[in-house]
């Protein structure tokens, strides 16, 4: 069952050097108390697909310029800014790569996880500070009832990001979108912060959106994994079947260019050559004739430079936009 | 050509004082780097691992005699250079370069790529006017950029791009060492790819040692020859890439491995070991072992003797205390 609903969204920025089109055609579903990977690169859209989603992109510059957006029956894409802030932080919740400078340094994380609550549920302060205690134990804070008198400078980065989840979850959201939650951690803080997550949503049963570049952390946190390239979704699969036969060039390209940690592709003594994908993403500020992969794709056609491929459906939940998927099956298999 | 490594680094300090009060007085120091020795041979890569704070950027700065040490020495060939005056120093900078993480901040937006990459040249007397010019082309298509590019300025490129114009201008003088901190985290995966390929290509051809520092142990593996691990200010852990991976022996580079996530949704592991708490600021850092607070394994000695890096087995070094020379890489028992 479809809590979040996203068609044919387009957001669009509109510069002095023209339209830039960073996300071009998004469609995707969440389900209650899934977990859904958005994976790609710097500058395919995946931030600005969740800006959208959340109406938190700059009103001066951006446009939705078509598609929609469907949460619990309605269309937030035409909600008032005063009923997104009904919405906001309340049923949908995110957090960002960099707590630092999404909390407010002049204040205590007991104040702003509580400011949270009372401005939502209309509790009396006394019960929102009790409600902002019981948050930073659920999170793994200790001693709680010290830390919400701090300052989130006198916290290390990994409590700020634990702050960040307390008040993103502070009231019960049904989504909690993370836009590259760990990021900005190190290793062992990373592996606290997923485990918390995951765990937190097998006992509240949020869903969750995972925005992140790293194809590790969607292997380990994701159940269902969108691809996105140039502003649109190249493929969408269920996470083993992604991982196990790729049907996109890119995709494909990805998990043969990163170095692996895992036993196998370990050759004695011997430094074996990553798989480049040459060249680079193209620019967003014109339009794309045919696939916007095609330039960097050992497996184009003349056909693909002029003719976008649409995404296939190729069974078990697997959708690939490329007109060679039979050609890139075989090179994977 | 000597055998002496080319780059080697013995017993290295680096305290930073804290001044603290009205008075400003000192009042401490944070041991940056406290007692780290290695070596590097030509052709070889040492990787350099650890998380923020653990010291590995500050060896790359004093190696590079960007900072000074507080003790300790530095060889290049063999030969000390941990006490030259910066004038003295200026005939080794030739022989010891460096790529940063991210070059758009180290290059100047106003000059063009000619002038950015050809400027050591012109630096240490190599190379002038039409001579420059010509050995510029020359690294820019050995870095895979093509020779026109001289003529732009670094806006005009991308990341990759960049740091292709970082290496290109790092290796301008023909260096035999070259420090390289964190070269690829700033970029693309796929970008990434051909970063690493490059200096992989360029250091079998003109047989380079590096030192590479980076938080990353996926990108570490591939390039690395030798890894050492650094938990603060100091080695746990020094041994070649494959052992490392395969038995790691100190509790810290066993966590670290295991904290990382593995791009194989059938490998979620459940066997995570999640080591507790964050890291101890290097300013205060704990007696005795400064991993015990984290440590499952830790045994009251732990907390007050500070475990010596020993070579436990060939050319594999464990400071653990319950890692004795000869000891088995089998797993440890965790203490209560």
């Amino acid at each position: 069952m479809s809590i979040l609903t996203v068609r044919d969204l387009a957001t669009h920025f509109h510069t002095r050097d023209g339209i830039i089109r960073a996300v071009d055609g998004v469609s995707f579903d969440l389900a209650a108390g899934e977990t859904l990977g958005i994976v790609g690169e710097s500058g395919c859209g995946k931030s600005v697909t969740a800006l959208t989603i959340m109406r938190l992109i700059p009103p001066e510059t951006a446009r939705i310029a078509r598609g929609s957006v469907e949460f619990e029956g309605r269309e937030l894409t035409r909600l008032s800014e005063e009923q997104m802030r009904e919405i906001r932080g309340k049923s949908i919740s995110m957090i960002f790569q960099e707590p630092m400078t999404s909390l407010n340094p002049v204040l205590t994380v007991g104040t702003q996880i509580a400011e949270n609550v009372w401005r939502h549920t209309g509790v009396s302060k006394q019960q929102a500070r009790e409600r902002a205690q019981a948050m930073l134990d659920l999170v793994g804070i200790a001693d709680s009832r010290r830390r919400l008198d701090e300052y989130p400078h006198q916290l290390s980065g990994g409590m700020r990001q634990r702050v960040m989840i307390a008040i993103a979850l502070s009231c019960d959201p049904r989504v909690l979108i993370a836009d590259e939650p760990t990021t900005a951690l190190d290793v062992t803080i990373q592996a606290q912060i997923l485990d918390l997550m995951l765990e937190l949503k097998e006992k509240l049963g949020t869903a969750i959106i995972m925005i992140t570049h790293d194809l590790g952390v969607v292997a380990e946190t994701t159940q269902r994994v969108v691809v996105m390239y140039a502003g649109r979704k190249v493929e969408e699969a269920p996470v083993e079947e992604l991982f196990a036969r790729p049907l996109h060039p890119y995709t494909h390209g990805l998990m043969r260019a990163i170095p692996r940690l895992d036993a196998d592709a370990e050759t004695a003594g011997r430094r074996p050559r990553l798989k480049e994908i040459p060249g680079m993403v193209p620019r967003l500020d014109r339009p794309i004739a045919g696939c916007p992969f095609a330039p960097r794709c050992d497996f184009a056609t003349e056909r693909c430079r002029v003719e976008a491929p649409p995404l296939e459906d190729h069974g078990k939940g697997h959708l690939a936009a490329c007109w060679e998927t039979a050609r890139v099956q075989a090179v994977a298999a | 050509m000597s055998d002496a490594p080319s780059l080697e680094v013995r017993n290295l300090v680096k305290h930073f004082p804290i001044h603290s009060g009205l008075l400003q007085r000192r009042t401490g120091a944070v041991k940056a780097v406290d007692g780290v020795s290695f070596a590097i041979r030509r052709g070889e890569t040492l990787g350099l691992v650890g998380e923020s704070g653990c010291g590995k950027s500050t060896v790359g700065k004093t190696v590079l005699k960007l900072i000074e040490p507080t003790s300790g020495q530095i060889l290049l060939d063999g030969e000390d250079v941990t006490h030259l005056s910066p004038g003295r120093m200026w005939h080794h900078r030739r022989r010891i370069q460096t790529v940063f993480q991210d070059p758009y901040s180290s290059m100047n937006p106003r000059l063009k790529v000619g002038t950015i990459v050809g400027e050591p040249l012109e630096n240490f007397g190599i190379a002038s006017g039409r001579d420059k010019d010509e050995r510029v082309a020359k690294l820019l298509e050995r870095v895979g950029m093509r020779p026109d590019a001289m003529n732009r300025f670094t806006h005009e490129f991308s990341g990759g791009q960049r740091q292709r114009l970082g290496i290109a201008k790092a290796l301008a003088v023909n260096p035999d060492v070259i420090v390289a901190d964190e070269p690829v985290s700033a970029l693309d995966v796929s970008v990434q790819a051909q970063v690493l390929n490059l200096l992989i290509d360029l250091q079998d051809e003109y047989k380079l040692a590096y030192l590479f520092i980076s938080h990353d142990l996926a990108v570490m593996r591939h390039i690395s020859h030798r890894i050492a691990v650094m938990y603060l200010g100091r080695i746990v852990e020094l041994t070649d890439k494959r052992t490392l991976f395969s038995m790691p022996m100190h509790p810290y580079t066993e966590a670290l491995l295991s904290a990382a996530p593995v791009p194989d949704p059938s490998k979620k592991k459940a066997r995570r070991i999640i080591v507790q708490g964050d890291v101890p600021s290097p300013a205060k850092p704990p007696p005795g072992c400064h991993f015990h607070t984290r440590c499952p394994y830790a045994l009251p000695k732990c907390k007050v003797e500070v475990p010596p890096l020993i070579e436990v087995a060939q050319g594999h070094h464990v400071a653990c205390l319950r890692r004795p020379v000869g000891a088995s890489p089998e797993p440890l028992t965790p203490t209560a």
